[in-house]
């Protein structure tokens, strides 16, 4: 048997695509699950999508560059390197806090300490619980490092994942999904940004080639 | 009209048009004037150098020691003189604080586009770079100036 080395996302074939799919769908399952427990409301988390996207899409394609929203990022090591990044736009955050910390008026570029560490442990959980579902599927270890948070146009917050893979390549694999609350679409998107050499880890042990 | 400068892309204008790059966040934006020709180009790197790249073969608008040299080449075919160049650069910024520093690509950026200016003889005359947040640029061929503009710091002048 001949097995093909992945040097760049562009080399994934279709089966590799729809096991990447059936990742982020077992991931987010846990994460909308570990959000719901937390918050005390219905999530439902969209059929995540695999896409792969120029640096200039990737931004385009999820948003638009000026838009302030606010992020967690969470780097993973170990067996799968690369990050998570949770992208969290104003109705989204407004809703949460108001969750947490009843009726007020959410400004993303005014949040108080308290606002950052809900928001940050909600990526924090969330990715944790994706991750351990992944982690536990193939056997792997993954570590998850301390989440950092951000408030800041979307393009430039964009510009940390592109400018890390893009030394590799042109373009960026992104397993995404969108999250609605009370049935309630709300554009946040999780993004798992995974290395290409952590993917030929996660394949090998899946079995698929 | 407004020209928009993509991710690893440089596109050099004469008046009436502006160059605009939006949300720079670790990436430098690079504004190279010719005063006299009112000749500008706005330059949008995302790495430092192109020598470490493993690549067969590069996008040069993507890497500084690359994007430069190739924007004042089509900056002076368009008839700009090149020992009348200036220099305007922004971003560089760290957007996420994490516990190690070998991710800081921001900084790693500026210093990159400051030695090739240096070596290509351009003085740099203005600055905004480094901190923790996005910068979105407008160059202006007409007068030379860079409005610098940012999500939570407000608007700044080069």
């Amino acid at each position: 048997m001949v097995i093909k080395m992945l040097q760049k996302y562009e080399d994934l074939s279709d089966v590799h695509i729809d096991v990447l799919k059936e990742i982020g769908n077992i991931g987010s399952g846990n994460a909308s699950t570990a959000l719901s427990a937390m918050i005390g409301r219905e999530i439902v988390i969209s059929m995540p999508e695999v896409k792969f996207l120029g640096f200039q899409e990737a931004i385009e394609k999820n948003g638009s560059p000026e838009e302030t929203v606010a992020s967690v990022l969470v780097r993973l090591k170990n067996d799968v390197e690369g990050m998570i990044l949770l992208i969290v736009e104003h109705e989204f955050a407004t809703n949460v806090l108001n969750i947490f910390f009843g009726e007020k008026q959410i400004e993303l570029v005014e949040l108080n300490d308290d606002d950052i560490s809900a928001l940050t442990e909600i990526g924090n959980i969330m990715s944790h619980s994706y991750i351990n579902a992944i982690a536990t599927l193939a056997g792997l270890n993954i570590g998850v490092d301390t989440p950092s948070f951000a408030v800041d146009m979307f393009g430039a917050i964009m510009s940390v994942p592109i400018i890390e893979f893009g030394e590799v390549g042109e373009k960026l694999l992104c397993i995404d999904k969108i999250i609605e609350i009370d049935g309630v679409k709300m554009k946040s998107n999780m993004l798992l940004i995974p290395t290409v050499e952590s993917l030929e880890k996660l394949f090998g042990k899946l079995g698929v080639v | 009209m407004n020209l928009n400068v993509g991710i690893s892309d440089w596109k050099v204008a004469k008046p009436p048009d502006v160059l605009v790059t939006y949300a720079l966040g670790s990436c430098v934006g690079i504004c190279l004037y010719d005063k006299r020709t009112k000749i500008g180009g706005l330059s949008h790197i995302m790495l430092p150098n192109s020598t470490t790249s493993g690549e067969p073969n590069i996008n040069r608008m993507k890497f500084a020691d690359t994007a430069i040299p190739d924007m004042i080449k089509k900056m002076v075919a368009m008839g700009a003189l090149q020992v009348g160049l200036t220099a305007k650069i922004a971003g560089g910024a760290l957007m996420f604080k994490t516990s190690s520093d070998r991710f800081n690509i921001g900084e790693r950026n500026v210093e990159s586009v400051k030695s090739v200016l240096q070596s290509l003889r351009i003085p740099l005359i203005g600055q905004d770079v480094g901190l923790n947040y996005g910068r979105t640029v407008f160059f202006y061929p007409e007068t030379g100036a860079a409005m610098v503009k940012s999500a939570t710091k407000g608007e700044r002048k080069l």
